[in-house]
């Protein structure tokens, strides 16, 4: 297992995905002699996971099941421990795309956070790419640099625990793409600069404040940046549902007596159960995040 | 271990590369060719002139239809003060004071287009006074009439895929680019994995998925018809080598193929009648065959797209026993119903965990001190997808406990035994 390339069997060591039903998981380290315990019962590591086919079926000591997966990204982004807010999919994916992210792309990040964004980073610019992070409070860079082993892709990445609006990236000139996620991006514009590469390259910031996004791209504009676009993008969810509709009585219709009969007992006077149909159709749900942030992206051209 | 000595050439124009043109937001995909004529925007020019300079350079069009590197960078920001009514504009045609002889004199003098614009509005009476939407609306119109200049960029999915969407929205579906994201990232498509890809989107969701693999890996097209349609992965100017992860493998053998009744062993043909070069490329097409096959048989592909005109329910259930367990898939349409459909038969089913039917808002803003708000105008939507995780099938195991995933959805008999 390795968050950049798929295993087909569960061993000891990894990093499982378990998932209990419609979003919710749970993520666990696989360990030889070791239990978790779920709301369906007790999961026995060395019996229960090591040796089995990632997707398997797990049955728990309650009797329930479970379905373990093989993780990736986006599973982690929805089960990965909170230490802070993270970015979610419906982001991530618009960031990779819109950042031209790709095998071998080298990219800086500030602040990490929780690495909900980093892991899907390095999914992308793997087996050839490398990821610079900084983030400047040290709990957090040292846990999410320890994430990054258990997940097998220390490799791929350079944690920096230092302020990147003071000390900058830590690499000059190198960097196809800047994301930040921080409280004042603006203040991490030049260091964003210096970061990318002289032939050019791309940047996001991610702001929720509109006063952030004004800012940021004022200086943007100032450094020279090109093409500067803000957009924002939700996720929605169709739930799909059978819905009955009943069908409704309006009386015999004497106009109708001169038609053809079709075989169907009329109704006589109001049935006391009236005939429905039902169908497929999809509802949205209830509530839904309506903001996460605004996306701002920009090209550096080359210096 | 040295990152350094980038290689300078990727960044520079060559002759045979495919290019993508730009002016404003308008691109068009094209290769660039000696002294062959491309129309862009009711324009017609040369490319040669393009070759050995930087992508991302701003080329003038002169006369005769050649390219002139541009001195100045253009600057997009025209220093507006807008008002903020029209309660003064009056329209009595009286408000440009140049004349059409004015401007063709400024043309003949050399002035670039830009320029010609910023002396519209400086002798426009009316200008200051427009609201700012109106003074956009002024700027794109002259943009469109006197701007002669256009960029030469590299391509890039996120490039072709805003391109198709803006100019040929109906070759691909209708796919937002902001949809092609979601797929890419639901499908978790990257470097060394093996992915199969059912599109009928021009070749852009197959020419997105390579590029998201970097060379590393095998992709599989999965085609309808008489042969692969990917026109536009050419426009994606991939480095040779890409090419060799690429194989395809059409839809009507895959019955066979499951069966295990395709025959791909080598046929003598003992009509000595054919001609030597119709044999030589009937083996090619056999051996291409062949190779596709044996990356199908084992059934443990690691991804699969789909996003086609098709109806995606048979296209789906076929497909996804090509999958390992505890892989994603991901299917786009551009309508919903279709996928209504899909995600129920898959909870019939079963073999598939994590469904979700989702599609993406997307909206842009103006970003401007004191003028900040969303676009006026929107896309109205992006299309449509279904996604989700296989997990193995095993009807044997008597029922656990049954849990409701969705209310509405009644827990399926497992019925299919895993092959
Ligand atoms: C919202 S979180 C980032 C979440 C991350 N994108 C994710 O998906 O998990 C912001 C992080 O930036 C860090 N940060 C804020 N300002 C910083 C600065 N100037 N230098 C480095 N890190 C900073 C904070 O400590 C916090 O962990």
């Amino acid at each position: 297992m390795s968050f950049v390339e798929y295993s087909d069997f569960i061993q000891d060591g990894d990093v499982a995905i378990i998932y209990l039903g419609h979003d919710s998981m749970m993520p666990v380290k696989v360990q030889q002699g070791a239990q978790t315990q779920t709301r369906y019962g007790v999961i026995r590591h060395s019996t229960d996971l090591i040796g089995q086919r990632y997707g398997s079926k797990v049955t728990c000591s309650k009797g329930g099941w479970v379905h373990v997966l093989h993780p990736t990204p986006e599973l982690w982004t929805v089960c990965l421990p909170h230490r802070t807010q993270i970015l979610y999919t419906t982001d991530i994916a618009t960031i990779t795309m819109m950042l031209e992210l790709k095998p071998g792309s080298i990219v800086c990040e500030s602040g990490t956070g929780s690495g909900s964004l980093s892991h899907g980073i390095l999914r992308t610019i793997a087996p050839t790419g490398h990821l610079h992070t900084v983030e400047f409070h040290q709990q957090r860079a040292e846990k999410v640099a320890e994430e990054f082993k258990e997940h097998r892709v220390g490799h791929l990445v350079t944690v920096r625990n230092q302020d990147v609006c003071k000390d900058g990236f830590g690499v000059t000139g190198v960097a196809d793409a800047v994301f930040l996620d921080i409280p004042s991006p603006w203040e991490a514009v030049g260091h964003a600069k210096a970061a990318l590469k002289t032939q050019g390259g791309r940047l996001c910031s991610f702001s929720p404040c509109i006063e952030q996004v004004q800012r940021t791209c004022e200086v943007l504009t100032d450094h020279g940046f090109e093409e500067i676009s803000t957009m924002e993008v939700l996720l929605r969810v169709h739930d799909v549902r059978t819905v009955p509709l009943p069908l409704p009585d309006f009386g015999p219709d004497p106009s109708a007596q001169t038609q053809p009969e079709t075989g169907e007992e009329p109704h006589p006077m109001c049935s006391p159960n009236p005939p429905s149909i039902t169908m497929k159709t999809t509802t949205p749900p209830r509530e839904m995040p309506g903001h996460t942030g605004y996306l701002t992206f920009a090209t550096k051209p080359r210096t | 271990c040295v990152v350094m000595a980038d290689d300078e050439s990727q960044y520079t124009i060559k002759e045979g590369d495919y290019v993508v043109l730009k002016r404003g937001d308008i691109f068009k995909a094209v290769q660039i060719q000696p002294r062959k004529k491309v129309i862009f925007e009711k324009q017609w020019f040369f490319l040669d002139n393009a070759v050995g300079h930087l992508y991302s350079s701003t080329f003038e069009i002169v006369s005769g239809g050649t390219l002139q590197p541009q001195k100045l960078r253009g600057t997009e920001s025209n220093a507006k003060e807008a008002g903020t009514d029209n309660r003064n504009i009056v329209d009595d045609g009286k408000s440009q004071k140049l004349t059409r002889d004015d401007i063709e004199t400024l043309k003949e003098k050399g002035l670039k287009g830009q320029e010609i614009i910023q002396q519209l509005i400086k002798n426009s009476s009316t200008f200051r006074g427009k609201t700012e939407y109106a003074q956009d609306k002024y700027i794109k119109k002259k943009k469109k009439k006197y701007e002669n200049t256009v960029t030469i960029l590299k391509p890039s999915c996120r490039i072709l895929a805003m391109m198709y969407h803006g100019r040929e929205p109906g070759k691909i579906c209708h796919l937002r680019y902001d949809t092609l994201a979601q797929m890419l990232t639901l499908a978790n498509i990257h470097a060394g994995s093996k992915v199969l890809v059912f599109e009928t989107c021009a070749g852009l969701v197959l020419g997105a998925v390579m590029e998201r693999m970097g060379g590393y890996g095998s992709v599989i097209q999965m085609y309808p018809g008489g042969g692969p349609v990917r026109a536009g992965v050419e426009s994606f100017g991939f480095p040779a080598n890409f090419h060799d992860m690429l194989h395809e493998f059409p839809i009507c053998h895959v019955n066979s193929l499951l069966a295990g009744t395709l025959d791909t062993t080598a046929k003598d043909p003992t009509a000595g009648s054919a001609a030597e070069e119709k044999k030589v490329k009937l083996e090619k097409k056999r051996k291409k065959l062949a190779a596709a096959a044996d990356l199908l048989k084992g059934r443990d592909a690691d991804g699969l797209v789909i996003a086609s005109r098709f109806h995606p329910c048979p296209v789906l259930m076929g497909l996804l026993k090509f999958l390992s367990p505890s892989r994603p898939f991901v299917v786009y349409s551009q309508y919903k119903e279709p996928l209504i459909e899909c995600y129920t038969k898959l909870k019939e089913h079963g073999g598939a965990v994590s469904l979700r039917l989702t599609d993406t808002w997307l909206r842009h803003y103006q970003v401007l001190p004191n003028r900040t708000h969303p676009l006026l105008l929107m896309s109205g939507g992006g299309g449509y997808l279904l996604s989700g995780t296989t997990v193995t099938m095993d009807g044997a195991k008597p029922a656990g406990s049954q849990r409701a995933e969705e209310p509405a959805a009644k827990r399926p008999k497992l019925t299919h035994t895993e092959g």
